[in-house]
């Protein structure tokens, strides 16, 4: 819609101004357009932000010092992968050193500390900068910020864990290892690291909302993630090796997030048990383990819901 | 060479709000794992080395050091407020040491104090286990506090670069290559715990006499070179 040029206040024709005022005080007309062009909409904003967000987990569209962590991080995750893949080749193994669900587990500080560095980068600068309430004068919805940020996040941590994989995969099938059995392998490895990133994404995102500054938040994440992980493995150790106890380390395993994603990946993508005593869930413990996982999610995103309810306001 | 003024501060920054109750929560969780163990298996000098060893000197006692190390003086560079603390009429290395001081002060009473209590509770300090891991933490906590609070003044990523040292090089490598566990915080404190309780099964792959030379080096050395940092300080915008 164009503004009428000819009708500005200070020319008028039909106005009723004093004559002494008219000449030296009128309003100029200087030509302002409103925006027609297209309008991208809120499913284009959340897009943007989606990808934003991704970027800035690898420190891409950043400055360098923020790519360097990243980085090393993914080539420290990389690295072991290739030297098992090099061992695989020259020794000629029939199989690989490491099954590819285990690997993840396996890998767990490096990923921690992933998750530490750059879930605070991701949702700490916004709040602590108070840029928040900007995302939300563009035409995206609380659900459109939470859920681009989360699906960023386990994006960023998928690519992160399952890069290795690929490494691993192509090394088996460059060694012949049998292509059905190293799909079907690899396959499982790709749930696996998926179940891992989905859950541990959201807890990252949920104590990096929680705490506005940056090294804090790092702190804070870390210890979530590590300490009942800890916690957990040295109780299962005791349980199994002074009480015996099969039971009591398959349920201890509900405690802590590495543990969760161990006891889903044994009982239902065909890896191999980390729980002291190899122990695998039972039917029961395995049904409550899915539970808890989906539940733990399902928490998460509400938990981060309610935090943007009145976050920077 | 200690500031009461400084050290006020330094205590509001590392026990105000959030950050106290991480430091509550660590050790409240060793002594609740002390207490499902003792019920679950009952008083045993193996399993108490696990947990003290395993789990409370190799990740809680890190993590405090790097949350009050890192904590004492990194958020007052981060948002730039430490230029009118550095304005004042204070040596820089009064400063450093006060804060040194106030960050040893929290880790040694949210490590150690928690770690003879757990001690206590998994096996009634039986050959002094209790008492080996409580020095143990105490030198590993003046340790750990000089070493991050340097950290702190050398790089703004010093929290994640204190994780790094810590779960990655003491827990990861340290696990797979025995040659870095001589390198190690960690290890140094398991030496004084072994001279502490002789005969009690604890560990270590370092000598004593190398040990308490490396603490006090490191103690130190991180201390001066932290004081030295503080004088050629520049003030970074955020990235």
């Amino acid at each position: 819609m164009r503004p009428d040029t000819g009708n500005h206040p200070g020319t008028h024709p039909g106005a009723a101004v004093p004559a002494q005022r008219g000449e030296d005080a009128s309003i100029h007309n200087i030509g302002y357009r409103h925006y027609d062009g297209p309008r991208l909409g809120r499913s284009y904003a959340r897009w943007s932000l989606l990808v934003q967000s991704l970027r800035g987990a690898y420190g891409l569209g950043r400055s360098a010092k923020s790519k360097v962590l990243p980085f090393i991080l993914l080539a420290v995750m990389v690295l072991p992968a290739g030297a098992m893949v090099a061992v695989t080749v020259v020794t000629g193994a029939d199989e690989l050193p490491m099954r590819y669900t285990d690997y993840v587990l396996v890998m767990q500080p490096v990923i921690g500390l992933y998750i530490a560095a750059q879930a605070p980068q991701s949702v700490s600068l916004d709040l602590r900068f108070r840029t928040v309430p900007l995302y939300f004068s563009r035409p995206i919805e609380r659900a459109d910020y939470v859920g681009a940020k989360y699906a960023a996040m386990t994006a960023a941590l998928f690519l992160f864990t399952s890069l290795p994989l690929v490494v691993l995969y192509a090394g088996g099938l460059l060694a012949k290892l049998g292509f059905a059995d190293q799909s079907t392998q690899f396959l499982q490895g790709l749930g696996s690291t998926a179940v891992f990133s989905v859950l541990h994404a959201g807890i990252g995102l949920l104590v990096a909302a929680l705490t506005p500054r940056r090294g804090f938040g790092v702190a804070a994440v870390i210890a979530v993630l590590t300490i009942p992980y800890f916690a957990v493995t040295t109780v299962q150790a005791v349980a199994e090796f002074q009480a015996n106890s099969a039971t009591a380390v398959t349920w201890l395993g509900l405690a802590s997030p590495g543990t969760l994603v161990d006891g889903i990946q044994s009982a239902f993508l065909g890896g191999d048990s980390g729980f002291p005593g190899f122990h695998e869930p039972g039917t029961a413990a395995a049904a409550v383990y899915a539970l808890v996982t989906l539940a733990l999610i399902a928490g998460c995103w509400a938990a981060l819901m309610a935090r943007y309810r009145k976050a920077g306001l | 060479m200690y500031d009461p003024t400084v050290a006020r501060l330094t205590y509001r920054a590392l026990l105000g709000r959030r950050r106290a109750l991480i430091l509550f929560v660590l050790p409240a969780v060793l002594i609740a794992i002390s207490v499902a163990v003792r019920l679950l298996v009952g008083a045993d000098d193996a399993v108490a080395n696990q947990v003290l060893g395993g789990f409370a000197l190799a990740t809680m006692v890190p993590l405090i050091g790097v949350i009050a190390g890192t904590g004492a003086i990194g958020p007052e560079i981060d948002d730039g407020s430490i230029v009118y603390l550095l304005a004042k009429p204070l040596k820089r290395p009064t400063i450093i040491l006060t804060k040194l001081t106030v960050a040893v002060g929290v880790t040694m009473v949210f490590s150690a104090v928690p770690m003879l209590i757990a001690g206590f509770v998994l096996n009634g300090n039986s050959r002094q286990i209790a008492v080996a891991y409580a020095v143990a933490a105490v030198a590993a906590s003046v340790a750990y506090s000089a070493l991050f609070l340097l950290l702190g003044t050398v790089s703004r990523q010093a929290v994640v670069f204190g994780l790094v040292y810590a779960l990655i090089w003491e827990a990861l490598i340290g696990s797979l290559v025995p040659g870095a566990r001589t390198l190690s915080v960690q290890q140094w404190a398991l030496a004084l715990a072994e001279k502490t309780a002789p005969g009690a099964g604890i560990a270590s792959d370092v000598g004593l006499p190398v040990a308490a030379v490396l603490l006090a080096a490191v103690t130190v050395a991180g201390a001066w070179y932290a004081g030295r940092k503080l004088r050629t300080l520049t003030l970074a915008g955020e990235e």
